[in-house]
Protein backbone atom coordinates (compact mmCIF):
# COMPACT_ATOMS: atom_id res chain seq x y z
CA UNK A 1 0.00 0.00 0.00
CA UNK A 2 1.99 2.64 0.79
CA UNK A 3 4.62 1.91 -2.60
CA UNK A 4 1.07 2.85 -4.08
CA UNK A 5 0.34 5.63 -1.98
CA UNK A 6 4.18 7.16 -2.61
CA UNK A 7 3.65 6.59 -6.31
CA UNK A 8 0.36 8.40 -6.07
CA UNK A 9 1.57 11.10 -4.23
CA UNK A 10 4.38 11.84 -6.64
CA UNK A 11 2.24 11.83 -9.43
CA UNK A 12 -0.06 14.52 -7.93
CA UNK A 13 3.12 16.40 -6.63
CA UNK A 14 5.52 15.80 -10.24
CA UNK A 15 2.40 17.53 -11.95
CA UNK A 16 2.16 20.60 -9.82
CA UNK A 17 6.40 20.85 -10.18
CA UNK A 18 6.56 20.55 -13.97
CA UNK A 19 3.80 22.68 -14.54
CA UNK A 20 4.60 25.56 -12.02
CA UNK A 21 8.28 25.27 -13.35
CA UNK A 22 6.47 25.57 -16.40
CA UNK A 23 4.14 29.04 -15.80
CA UNK A 24 7.26 30.40 -13.77
CA UNK A 25 9.04 30.53 -17.26
CA UNK A 26 6.70 33.57 -18.06
CA UNK A 27 7.88 35.59 -15.60
CA UNK A 28 8.33 38.85 -16.80
CA UNK A 29 7.40 38.58 -19.96
CA UNK A 30 3.90 37.91 -20.61
CA UNK A 31 1.33 40.01 -22.96
CA UNK A 32 -0.03 42.32 -20.22
CA UNK A 33 1.33 43.25 -16.43
CA UNK A 34 -2.00 41.66 -15.20
CA UNK A 35 -0.95 38.30 -16.60
CA UNK A 36 2.31 38.72 -15.05
CA UNK A 37 0.78 38.88 -11.77
CA UNK A 38 -1.58 35.73 -12.59
CA UNK A 39 1.12 33.59 -13.85
CA UNK A 40 3.13 34.13 -11.22
CA UNK A 41 0.50 33.60 -8.71
CA UNK A 42 -0.42 30.47 -10.20
CA UNK A 43 3.36 28.94 -10.93
CA UNK A 44 3.58 30.11 -6.47
CA UNK A 45 0.33 28.03 -5.66
CA UNK A 46 1.54 24.63 -7.69
CA UNK A 47 5.05 24.91 -6.49
CA UNK A 48 3.12 25.35 -2.55
CA UNK A 49 1.23 22.27 -3.84
CA UNK A 50 4.23 20.63 -4.90
CA UNK A 51 6.21 21.06 -1.16
CA UNK A 52 2.92 19.36 0.30
CA UNK A 53 2.84 16.59 -1.86
CA UNK A 54 5.82 15.61 -1.81
CA UNK A 55 6.36 16.56 1.32
CA UNK A 56 3.59 13.80 2.26
CA UNK A 57 5.09 11.74 -0.40
CA UNK A 58 8.63 11.90 1.36
CA UNK A 59 6.67 10.96 4.49
CA UNK A 60 5.28 7.79 3.49
CA UNK A 61 8.32 6.52 1.97
CA UNK A 62 10.03 6.43 4.98
CA UNK A 63 13.74 6.63 3.53
CA UNK A 64 13.66 10.54 5.07
CA UNK A 65 13.77 11.68 1.70
CA UNK A 66 11.79 15.23 1.87
CA UNK A 67 10.10 17.08 -0.99
CA UNK A 68 13.46 18.97 -1.87
CA UNK A 69 14.99 15.47 -1.77
CA UNK A 70 12.35 13.98 -4.38
CA UNK A 71 11.91 17.44 -6.79
CA UNK A 72 16.03 18.34 -7.21
CA UNK A 73 17.56 14.94 -6.78
CA UNK A 74 15.85 12.32 -8.75
CA UNK A 75 16.10 11.88 -12.56
CA UNK A 76 13.53 11.59 -15.40
CA UNK A 77 12.81 8.16 -15.17
CA UNK A 78 11.31 8.87 -11.37
CA UNK A 79 9.24 11.26 -12.56
CA UNK A 80 5.53 10.80 -12.17
CA UNK A 81 3.75 13.74 -14.29
CA UNK A 82 1.28 13.69 -17.54
CA UNK A 83 2.94 14.46 -20.07
CA UNK A 84 0.68 17.24 -20.74
CA UNK A 85 2.66 19.60 -18.20
CA UNK A 86 6.04 19.30 -19.32
CA UNK A 87 5.51 20.45 -22.92
CA UNK A 88 6.77 23.79 -24.15
CA UNK A 89 5.12 27.10 -22.83
CA UNK A 90 4.23 27.97 -27.09
CA UNK A 91 2.88 31.26 -27.43
CA UNK A 92 0.38 32.38 -24.47
CA UNK A 93 -2.47 30.46 -25.66
CA UNK A 94 -0.56 27.68 -25.72
CA UNK A 95 0.06 28.47 -22.47
CA UNK A 96 -3.21 29.40 -21.01
CA UNK A 97 -4.92 26.27 -22.64
CA UNK A 98 -2.72 23.95 -21.01
CA UNK A 99 -3.62 25.43 -17.99
CA UNK A 100 -7.00 25.23 -18.85
CA UNK A 101 -6.80 21.70 -19.88
CA UNK A 102 -4.73 20.66 -16.41
CA UNK A 103 -6.88 22.84 -14.24
CA UNK A 104 -10.22 21.29 -15.40
CA UNK A 105 -8.54 17.52 -14.87
CA UNK A 106 -7.06 19.02 -11.61
CA UNK A 107 -10.39 20.59 -9.96
CA UNK A 108 -12.47 17.28 -10.76
CA UNK A 109 -9.51 15.47 -8.93
CA UNK A 110 -9.48 17.72 -5.79
CA UNK A 111 -12.87 17.94 -5.52
CA UNK A 112 -12.92 13.99 -5.15
CA UNK A 113 -9.80 13.94 -3.03
CA UNK A 114 -11.31 16.28 -0.31
CA UNK A 115 -13.44 13.00 0.16
CA UNK A 116 -10.34 10.74 0.31
CA UNK A 117 -10.03 8.26 3.57
CA UNK A 118 -6.38 9.21 3.67
CA UNK A 119 -6.75 12.85 6.22
CA UNK A 120 -3.61 14.00 5.02
CA UNK A 121 -4.51 13.38 1.24
CA UNK A 122 -7.72 15.28 1.96
CA UNK A 123 -6.28 17.97 3.89
CA UNK A 124 -3.81 19.20 1.02
CA UNK A 125 -6.76 18.77 -0.96
CA UNK A 126 -8.96 20.99 0.87
CA UNK A 127 -6.28 23.72 0.60
CA UNK A 128 -4.89 23.31 -3.24
CA UNK A 129 -8.60 23.07 -4.50
CA UNK A 130 -9.38 26.68 -2.81
CA UNK A 131 -6.46 27.51 -5.59
CA UNK A 132 -7.39 25.66 -8.22
CA UNK A 133 -11.20 26.99 -8.54
CA UNK A 134 -9.68 30.25 -9.25
CA UNK A 135 -7.11 29.34 -11.34
CA UNK A 136 -9.32 27.24 -13.97
CA UNK A 137 -11.88 30.02 -13.96
CA UNK A 138 -9.26 32.92 -14.85
CA UNK A 139 -7.82 30.01 -17.52
CA UNK A 140 -11.52 28.91 -18.85
CA UNK A 141 -12.20 32.97 -19.06
CA UNK A 142 -9.18 33.62 -21.31
CA UNK A 143 -9.57 30.02 -23.60
CA UNK A 144 -12.89 31.88 -24.25
CA UNK A 145 -12.41 35.34 -24.34
CA UNK A 146 -9.04 34.56 -27.50
CA UNK A 147 -10.99 31.71 -28.66
CA UNK A 148 -13.81 34.16 -29.34
CA UNK A 149 -11.65 36.96 -29.90
CA UNK A 150 -10.02 38.05 -32.98
CA UNK A 151 -9.62 35.79 -36.14
CA UNK A 152 -5.89 35.91 -35.15
CA UNK A 153 -6.81 34.71 -32.01
CA UNK A 154 -8.88 31.79 -32.61
CA UNK A 155 -6.79 30.62 -34.66
CA UNK A 156 -4.17 30.37 -32.43
CA UNK A 157 -6.01 28.79 -30.13
CA UNK A 158 -7.64 26.25 -32.13
CA UNK A 159 -4.06 25.14 -32.90
CA UNK A 160 -3.10 24.77 -29.14
CA UNK A 161 -6.06 22.79 -28.49
CA UNK A 162 -5.07 20.89 -31.50
CA UNK A 163 -1.71 20.18 -30.71
CA UNK A 164 -2.50 19.55 -26.65
CA UNK A 165 -5.72 17.51 -27.18
CA UNK A 166 -3.55 14.23 -27.56
CA UNK A 167 -2.16 14.64 -24.47
CA UNK A 168 -5.34 14.88 -22.42
CA UNK A 169 -6.15 11.22 -22.46
CA UNK A 170 -3.78 10.15 -20.25
CA UNK A 171 -5.16 12.46 -17.38
CA UNK A 172 -7.59 9.59 -16.86
CA UNK A 173 -5.51 6.47 -17.70
CA UNK A 174 -6.14 4.00 -14.96
CA UNK A 175 -3.44 1.28 -13.64
CA UNK A 176 -3.01 -0.59 -10.60
CA UNK A 177 -1.88 1.83 -8.78
CA UNK A 178 -4.66 3.70 -8.95
CA UNK A 179 -6.73 0.16 -8.68
CA UNK A 180 -5.19 0.16 -5.06
CA UNK A 181 -5.90 4.03 -4.23
CA UNK A 182 -9.88 3.71 -5.42
CA UNK A 183 -10.29 0.25 -3.34
CA UNK A 184 -9.05 2.07 -0.09
CA UNK A 185 -10.74 5.07 -0.79
CA UNK A 186 -8.05 7.07 -0.76
CA UNK A 187 -8.30 8.49 -4.55
CA UNK A 188 -10.54 7.99 -6.87
CA UNK A 189 -10.25 5.67 -10.47
CA UNK A 190 -9.01 8.52 -13.05
CA UNK A 191 -11.13 7.12 -15.94
CA UNK A 192 -14.50 8.10 -13.45
CA UNK A 193 -13.71 11.65 -13.63
CA UNK A 194 -13.17 11.87 -17.82
CA UNK A 195 -17.32 12.56 -18.32
CA UNK A 196 -17.83 15.35 -16.23
CA UNK A 197 -14.33 16.69 -17.76
CA UNK A 198 -15.55 15.82 -21.44
CA UNK A 199 -18.80 18.19 -20.46
CA UNK A 200 -16.75 20.83 -18.69
CA UNK A 201 -14.40 20.57 -21.89
CA UNK A 202 -17.34 20.79 -24.71
CA UNK A 203 -19.14 24.07 -22.98
CA UNK A 204 -15.75 25.87 -22.33
CA UNK A 205 -15.00 25.18 -25.98
CA UNK A 206 -18.16 26.05 -27.15
CA UNK A 207 -18.35 29.16 -26.11
CA UNK A 208 -14.81 29.80 -27.68
CA UNK A 209 -16.07 28.83 -30.40
CA UNK A 210 -13.52 26.29 -30.96
CA UNK A 211 -13.91 22.73 -32.23
CA UNK A 212 -12.83 19.74 -29.96
CA UNK A 213 -10.99 17.28 -31.95
CA UNK A 214 -12.48 14.34 -32.52
CA UNK A 215 -9.63 11.63 -32.36
CA UNK A 216 -9.30 10.75 -29.04
CA UNK A 217 -6.09 9.02 -29.32
CA UNK A 218 -4.02 9.71 -26.46
CA UNK A 219 -0.19 9.81 -25.80
CA UNK A 220 0.96 8.43 -22.40
CA UNK A 221 3.69 7.37 -20.42
CA UNK A 222 4.53 10.18 -18.38
CA UNK A 223 2.39 9.22 -15.07
CA UNK A 224 3.75 5.65 -15.27
CA UNK A 225 7.14 7.17 -16.17
CA UNK A 226 7.42 4.57 -18.82
CA UNK A 227 8.32 7.31 -21.17
CA UNK A 228 8.55 11.09 -20.67
CA UNK A 229 8.91 13.63 -23.86
CA UNK A 230 12.62 15.32 -24.51
CA UNK A 231 11.40 18.08 -22.34
CA UNK A 232 11.19 17.03 -18.97
CA UNK A 233 15.53 16.80 -18.95
CA UNK A 234 15.82 20.20 -20.21
CA UNK A 235 13.41 21.22 -17.72
CA UNK A 236 15.47 19.00 -14.82
CA UNK A 237 18.77 20.18 -16.51
CA UNK A 238 17.83 23.24 -14.84
CA UNK A 239 15.93 23.11 -12.42
CA UNK A 240 18.23 20.78 -10.51
CA UNK A 241 21.21 22.45 -11.53
CA UNK A 242 22.26 24.07 -8.15
CA UNK A 243 21.48 21.13 -6.28
CA UNK A 244 23.57 18.74 -8.21
CA UNK A 245 26.31 21.17 -9.25
CA UNK A 246 26.98 21.85 -4.80
CA UNK A 247 25.76 18.46 -3.62
CA UNK A 248 24.76 18.91 0.72
CA UNK A 249 24.80 22.78 0.31
CA UNK A 250 22.16 24.14 2.08
CA UNK A 251 20.84 26.79 0.83
CA UNK B 1 16.06 54.33 -5.61
CA UNK B 2 13.89 53.54 -9.02
CA UNK B 3 13.36 57.41 -9.79
CA UNK B 4 16.96 58.67 -10.96
CA UNK B 5 17.74 62.04 -12.53
CA UNK B 6 14.33 62.58 -12.93
CA UNK B 7 14.49 66.64 -14.33
CA UNK B 8 12.24 68.62 -12.93
CA UNK B 9 9.65 70.51 -15.31
CA UNK B 10 10.23 74.14 -14.98
CA UNK B 11 12.84 76.58 -13.77
CA UNK B 12 13.57 76.40 -10.75
CA UNK B 13 12.21 77.01 -7.39
CA UNK B 14 10.10 80.54 -7.99
CA UNK B 15 9.86 83.16 -4.95
CA UNK B 16 6.53 83.90 -3.23
CA UNK B 17 6.66 87.09 -4.90
CA UNK B 18 6.89 85.82 -8.77
CA UNK B 19 4.15 83.33 -7.47
CA UNK B 20 0.64 83.58 -9.00
CA UNK B 21 -2.19 83.64 -6.50
CA UNK B 22 -2.83 79.73 -6.97
CA UNK B 23 0.74 78.65 -7.11
CA UNK B 24 0.57 80.54 -3.85
CA UNK B 25 -1.95 78.77 -2.19
CA UNK B 26 -0.78 75.36 -3.97
CA UNK B 27 2.71 75.89 -2.03
CA UNK B 28 1.07 76.67 1.15
CA UNK B 29 -0.53 73.87 1.09
CA UNK B 30 2.03 71.49 0.40
CA UNK B 31 3.83 73.36 3.15
CA UNK B 32 1.09 72.63 5.70
CA UNK B 33 1.41 68.94 4.71
CA UNK B 34 -2.08 68.65 3.41
CA UNK B 35 -1.91 66.01 0.18
CA UNK B 36 -2.34 66.93 -3.27
CA UNK B 37 -5.32 64.84 -4.78
CA UNK B 38 -5.95 64.19 -8.66
CA UNK B 39 -8.85 66.93 -9.22
CA UNK B 40 -7.02 69.80 -7.08
CA UNK B 41 -5.74 72.42 -9.03
CA UNK B 42 -1.59 71.80 -10.11
CA UNK B 43 0.88 73.65 -11.78
CA UNK B 44 1.63 71.89 -15.53
CA UNK B 45 5.34 71.31 -13.96
CA UNK B 46 4.17 69.58 -11.12
CA UNK B 47 1.98 67.09 -12.51
CA UNK B 48 4.64 66.62 -15.70
CA UNK B 49 7.74 65.91 -12.95
CA UNK B 50 5.42 63.63 -11.36
CA UNK B 51 4.63 61.97 -14.25
CA UNK B 52 8.12 61.32 -15.06
CA UNK B 53 9.10 60.46 -11.89
CA UNK B 54 6.31 57.77 -10.94
CA UNK B 55 6.47 56.26 -14.42
CA UNK B 56 10.12 55.70 -14.60
CA UNK B 57 9.69 54.25 -10.75
CA UNK B 58 6.93 52.13 -12.45
CA UNK B 59 9.17 50.83 -15.49
CA UNK B 60 11.77 50.23 -12.83
CA UNK B 61 9.71 47.55 -11.20
CA UNK B 62 8.49 45.97 -14.45
CA UNK B 63 12.03 45.62 -15.95
CA UNK B 64 13.33 44.29 -12.30
CA UNK B 65 11.49 41.80 -12.73
CA UNK B 66 14.13 40.20 -15.41
CA UNK B 67 16.80 39.82 -13.09
CA UNK B 68 14.95 38.38 -10.65
CA UNK B 69 13.29 35.91 -12.91
CA UNK B 70 16.38 34.95 -14.40
CA UNK B 71 16.87 32.76 -11.91
CA UNK B 72 13.04 31.42 -10.71
CA UNK B 73 13.54 28.77 -12.72
CA UNK B 74 17.07 27.62 -11.20
CA UNK B 75 16.28 28.24 -7.36
CA UNK B 76 17.90 25.73 -5.23
CA UNK B 77 15.04 24.85 -3.07
CA UNK B 78 11.43 24.73 -3.38
CA UNK B 79 10.64 26.91 -0.45
CA UNK B 80 13.54 29.76 -2.50
CA UNK B 81 11.66 29.28 -5.56
CA UNK B 82 8.36 30.31 -3.71
CA UNK B 83 9.63 32.95 -1.81
CA UNK B 84 11.52 34.60 -5.31
CA UNK B 85 7.78 34.01 -7.09
CA UNK B 86 6.23 36.06 -4.27
CA UNK B 87 8.51 38.58 -4.46
CA UNK B 88 8.74 39.13 -8.15
CA UNK B 89 4.89 38.76 -8.57
CA UNK B 90 4.83 41.81 -5.74
CA UNK B 91 7.52 43.83 -8.11
CA UNK B 92 4.96 43.47 -10.95
CA UNK B 93 1.92 44.57 -8.67
CA UNK B 94 4.18 47.87 -7.39
CA UNK B 95 4.31 48.61 -11.36
CA UNK B 96 0.71 48.17 -11.13
CA UNK B 97 -0.15 50.56 -8.13
CA UNK B 98 2.85 52.87 -9.89
CA UNK B 99 0.62 52.87 -13.07
CA UNK B 100 -2.70 53.62 -11.35
CA UNK B 101 -0.89 56.35 -9.55
CA UNK B 102 0.40 57.62 -13.01
CA UNK B 103 -2.65 57.35 -14.65
CA UNK B 104 -4.44 59.98 -12.17
CA UNK B 105 -2.67 62.68 -13.53
CA UNK B 106 -3.77 62.17 -16.86
CA UNK B 107 -1.71 59.85 -18.16
CA UNK B 108 -2.68 56.07 -19.59
CA UNK B 109 -0.54 52.86 -18.95
CA UNK B 110 -0.24 52.17 -22.62
CA UNK B 111 1.48 55.56 -23.35
CA UNK B 112 3.81 55.08 -20.38
CA UNK B 113 4.71 51.74 -22.03
CA UNK B 114 5.20 53.20 -25.64
CA UNK B 115 7.35 55.66 -23.97
CA UNK B 116 9.73 53.10 -22.13
CA UNK B 117 9.71 50.90 -25.12
CA UNK B 118 10.64 53.74 -27.54
CA UNK B 119 13.59 54.94 -24.81
CA UNK B 120 11.86 58.06 -24.35
CA UNK B 121 11.33 56.89 -20.73
CA UNK B 122 14.61 54.89 -18.77
CA UNK B 123 13.93 52.76 -15.68
CA UNK B 124 16.50 52.25 -13.18
CA UNK B 125 20.28 51.58 -14.15
CA UNK B 126 20.80 48.88 -11.22
CA UNK B 127 18.56 46.58 -13.92
CA UNK B 128 20.63 46.58 -16.27
CA UNK B 129 23.07 44.55 -14.39
CA UNK B 130 23.05 40.70 -14.53
CA UNK B 131 22.71 38.42 -11.96
CA UNK B 132 25.13 35.53 -12.54
CA UNK B 133 24.72 32.99 -9.51
CA UNK B 134 22.08 32.65 -6.98
CA UNK B 135 23.68 34.85 -4.47
CA UNK B 136 22.87 37.55 -6.58
CA UNK B 137 19.69 37.00 -6.03
CA UNK B 138 20.16 37.57 -1.98
CA UNK B 139 22.70 40.73 -2.91
CA UNK B 140 19.38 41.90 -5.24
CA UNK B 141 17.00 41.64 -2.18
CA UNK B 142 19.75 43.14 0.35
CA UNK B 143 20.87 45.62 -1.85
CA UNK B 144 18.63 46.88 -4.10
CA UNK B 145 15.72 46.61 -2.91
CA UNK B 146 17.26 48.10 0.24
CA UNK B 147 18.08 50.88 -1.39
CA UNK B 148 14.74 51.22 -2.83
CA UNK B 149 13.46 51.41 0.56
CA UNK B 150 16.50 53.70 1.42
CA UNK B 151 14.21 56.33 -1.03
CA UNK B 152 10.38 55.06 -0.46
CA UNK B 153 10.11 55.03 2.86
CA UNK B 154 10.49 59.27 2.74
CA UNK B 155 8.44 59.12 0.00
CA UNK B 156 5.41 57.93 1.76
CA UNK B 157 5.29 61.57 3.20
CA UNK B 158 5.50 62.99 -0.53
CA UNK B 159 3.11 65.78 -1.13
CA UNK B 160 0.65 63.83 -4.30
CA UNK B 161 -1.60 61.82 -2.75
CA UNK B 162 -2.03 58.41 -4.68
CA UNK B 163 1.74 58.47 -4.65
CA UNK B 164 2.02 58.47 -1.20
CA UNK B 165 -0.62 55.75 -0.59
CA UNK B 166 1.13 53.70 -3.65
CA UNK B 167 4.51 54.42 -1.64
CA UNK B 168 2.95 53.44 1.61
CA UNK B 169 1.73 50.13 0.17
CA UNK B 170 4.74 48.96 -1.40
CA UNK B 171 7.43 49.50 1.38
CA UNK B 172 5.42 47.09 3.64
CA UNK B 173 5.74 44.27 0.72
CA UNK B 174 9.53 46.00 0.31
CA UNK B 175 10.84 45.19 3.71
CA UNK B 176 9.96 41.84 3.15
CA UNK B 177 11.90 41.50 0.51
CA UNK B 178 14.93 43.02 1.91
CA UNK B 179 14.74 40.30 4.42
CA UNK B 180 14.64 37.53 2.37
CA UNK B 181 17.66 38.69 0.26
CA UNK B 182 19.45 39.05 3.57
CA UNK B 183 18.66 35.49 4.69
CA UNK B 184 19.62 33.99 1.64
CA UNK B 185 23.02 36.22 2.11
CA UNK B 186 23.46 34.34 5.49
CA UNK B 187 22.96 30.95 3.99
CA UNK B 188 25.63 31.58 1.61
CA UNK B 189 27.83 33.25 3.90
CA UNK B 190 27.65 30.53 6.28
CA UNK B 191 27.76 27.76 3.59
CA UNK B 192 30.30 25.99 1.82
CA UNK B 193 33.37 28.03 0.09
CA UNK B 194 32.02 27.84 -3.16
CA UNK B 195 28.74 29.25 -1.22
CA UNK B 196 30.97 32.16 0.25
CA UNK B 197 32.19 32.85 -2.85
CA UNK B 198 29.55 33.10 -4.85
CA UNK B 199 28.43 35.41 -1.76
CA UNK B 200 31.55 37.70 -1.86
CA UNK B 201 31.17 37.76 -5.73
CA UNK B 202 27.76 39.09 -5.72
CA UNK B 203 28.73 42.07 -3.78
CA UNK B 204 31.29 43.02 -5.52
CA UNK B 205 29.57 43.08 -8.55
CA UNK B 206 26.57 45.08 -6.81
CA UNK B 207 27.91 47.08 -5.00
CA UNK B 208 28.72 50.29 -6.81
CA UNK B 209 25.70 49.95 -9.20
CA UNK B 210 23.46 49.82 -5.93
CA UNK B 211 25.35 53.05 -4.72
CA UNK B 212 24.48 54.34 -8.21
CA UNK B 213 20.95 53.47 -7.43
CA UNK B 214 20.61 57.35 -5.68
CA UNK B 215 21.81 59.15 -8.62
CA UNK B 216 24.37 61.28 -8.37
CA UNK B 217 25.40 63.97 -6.51
CA UNK B 218 22.80 66.64 -6.44
CA UNK B 219 23.66 69.28 -4.06
CA UNK B 220 23.75 71.98 -6.79
CA UNK B 221 20.83 71.33 -8.87
CA UNK B 222 18.19 73.97 -9.12
CA UNK B 223 15.87 71.10 -10.07
CA UNK B 224 16.30 69.07 -7.33
CA UNK B 225 15.73 72.35 -5.08
CA UNK B 226 12.40 72.40 -6.89
CA UNK B 227 11.58 69.35 -6.36
CA UNK B 228 12.20 69.40 -2.74
CA UNK B 229 10.14 72.32 -2.70
CA UNK B 230 7.13 70.10 -4.07
CA UNK B 231 7.78 67.47 -1.28
CA UNK B 232 8.33 64.93 -4.48
CA UNK B 233 11.78 64.59 -3.35
CA UNK B 234 12.56 64.51 0.12
CA UNK B 235 16.20 63.52 0.69
CA UNK B 236 18.98 64.57 -1.26
CA UNK B 237 20.99 61.63 -3.08
CA UNK B 238 23.71 62.20 -0.69
CA UNK B 239 21.78 62.25 2.45
CA UNK B 240 20.20 58.61 0.95
CA UNK B 241 23.59 57.18 -0.31
CA UNK B 242 25.05 57.67 2.78
CA UNK B 243 22.02 56.37 5.24
CA UNK B 244 22.26 53.61 2.85
CA UNK B 245 26.02 52.81 3.03
CA UNK B 246 26.19 53.26 7.20
CA UNK B 247 23.22 51.03 7.24
CA UNK B 248 24.98 48.41 5.05
CA UNK B 249 28.51 48.40 6.32
CA UNK B 250 27.54 46.58 9.81
CA UNK B 251 25.45 44.05 7.70
CA UNK B 252 28.37 42.79 5.33
CA UNK B 253 30.50 43.06 8.27
CA UNK B 254 27.55 40.49 10.18
CA UNK B 255 27.72 38.33 6.99
CA UNK B 256 31.54 38.34 7.08
CA UNK B 257 31.92 39.60 3.62
CA UNK B 258 34.19 42.23 2.30
CA UNK B 259 32.92 45.94 0.86
CA UNK B 260 35.01 46.12 -2.46
CA UNK B 261 36.35 49.39 -1.03
CA UNK B 262 39.51 50.31 0.09
CA UNK B 263 38.77 53.25 1.35
CA UNK B 264 36.10 52.24 3.24
CA UNK B 265 36.39 53.69 7.04
CA UNK B 266 34.46 54.64 9.68
CA UNK B 267 34.52 58.77 10.33
CA UNK B 268 33.97 59.77 13.78
CA UNK B 269 33.61 63.41 13.26
CA UNK B 270 30.52 63.63 10.92
CA UNK B 271 29.28 59.97 12.83
CA UNK B 272 29.14 57.82 9.47
CA UNK B 273 31.66 56.15 7.14
CA UNK B 274 33.86 57.55 4.08
CA UNK B 275 33.45 55.58 0.72
CA UNK B 276 34.45 55.77 -2.75
CA UNK B 277 32.19 57.19 -5.25
CA UNK B 278 30.80 54.81 -7.84
CA UNK B 279 32.42 55.22 -11.36
CA UNK B 280 30.14 57.63 -12.82
CA UNK B 281 31.25 57.41 -16.45
CA UNK B 282 30.14 54.20 -16.02
CA UNK B 283 26.44 55.25 -14.46
CA UNK B 284 26.28 57.84 -17.78
CA UNK B 285 27.12 55.00 -19.77
CA UNK B 286 24.44 52.78 -18.34
CA UNK B 287 21.86 55.58 -19.09
CA UNK B 288 22.82 55.77 -22.57
CA UNK B 289 22.17 52.22 -22.98
CA UNK B 290 25.82 50.72 -22.73
CA UNK B 291 25.27 49.06 -19.55
CA UNK B 292 25.91 44.83 -19.80
CA UNK B 293 21.92 44.14 -20.44
CA UNK B 294 20.27 47.11 -21.61
CA UNK B 295 19.94 45.56 -24.91
CA UNK B 296 18.37 42.34 -23.83
CA UNK B 297 16.23 44.38 -21.21
CA UNK B 298 14.68 46.24 -23.92
CA UNK B 299 14.14 43.51 -26.55
CA UNK B 300 12.60 41.46 -23.45
CA UNK B 301 10.23 44.17 -22.83
CA UNK B 302 9.50 45.16 -26.85
CA UNK B 303 9.03 41.21 -27.50
CA UNK B 304 6.72 40.29 -24.64
CA UNK B 305 4.54 43.50 -25.74
CA UNK B 306 4.73 42.95 -29.46
CA UNK B 307 4.26 38.70 -28.80
CA UNK B 308 1.22 39.72 -26.66
CA UNK B 309 -0.28 42.41 -29.35
CA UNK B 310 -3.04 39.67 -30.72
CA UNK B 311 -3.90 38.33 -26.56
CA UNK B 312 -4.44 42.17 -25.83
CA UNK B 313 -6.63 42.61 -29.15
CA UNK B 314 -8.20 39.07 -28.68
CA UNK B 315 -8.93 39.70 -25.21
CA UNK B 316 -10.31 42.87 -26.68
CA UNK B 317 -12.29 42.03 -29.49
CA UNK B 318 -14.27 39.64 -27.14
CA UNK B 319 -14.90 42.15 -24.72
CA UNK B 320 -16.65 44.16 -27.08
CA UNK B 321 -18.89 41.46 -28.74
CA UNK B 322 -20.10 40.25 -25.57
CA UNK B 323 -20.84 43.87 -24.73
CA UNK B 324 -22.99 44.07 -28.22
CA UNK B 325 -24.87 40.83 -27.51
CA UNK B 326 -25.55 42.07 -23.98
CA UNK B 327 -27.11 45.31 -25.36
CA UNK B 328 -28.61 43.12 -28.55
CA UNK B 329 -30.22 40.73 -25.84
CA UNK B 330 -31.63 43.50 -23.93
FE1 LIG C 1 9.08 46.92 -5.77
FE1 LIG D 1 12.27 46.17 -6.20
FE1 LIG E 1 11.10 44.74 -3.99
Amino acid sequence: MSADLFEFLCRMGDNTLILGHRVSEWCGHSPVLEEDIALANTALDLIGQTQLWLGLAGEVEGQGRSADDLAFLRDAWDFRNVLLVELPNGDFGQTLMRQFLFDAWQELMLGALKESSDARVAEIAEKASKEVAYHVERSGDTVIGLGDGTEESHQRMQAALDYLYPYVGEMFESDAVDAAMAKAGIAPDPASLRDAYDARLAQVMAEATLSIPDDRFAHAGGRTGRMHTEHLGHILSTMQWLQRAYPGATW
Amino acid sequence: MYAQMIKTAGTGVKSRDDMTPEEAAFQDRIDADIKIEPKDWMPDDYRATLIRQIGQHAHSEIVGQLPEGNWITRAPTLERKAILLAKVQDEAGHGLYLYCAAETLGISRDELTEDLLSGKMKYSSIFNYPTLNWADIGAVGWLVDGAAIMNQVPLQRTSYGPYSRAMIRICKEESFHQRQGYDIMMKMAQGTEAQKKMAQDALNRFWYPSLMMFGPSDKESVHSAQSMAWKIKIDSNDELRQRFVDQTVPQAEYLGLTIPDENLKWNEEKGGYDFSEPDWTEFFNVLKGKGPCNTERMNARVQAWEDGKWVRDGLLAHARKRAARKVAAE
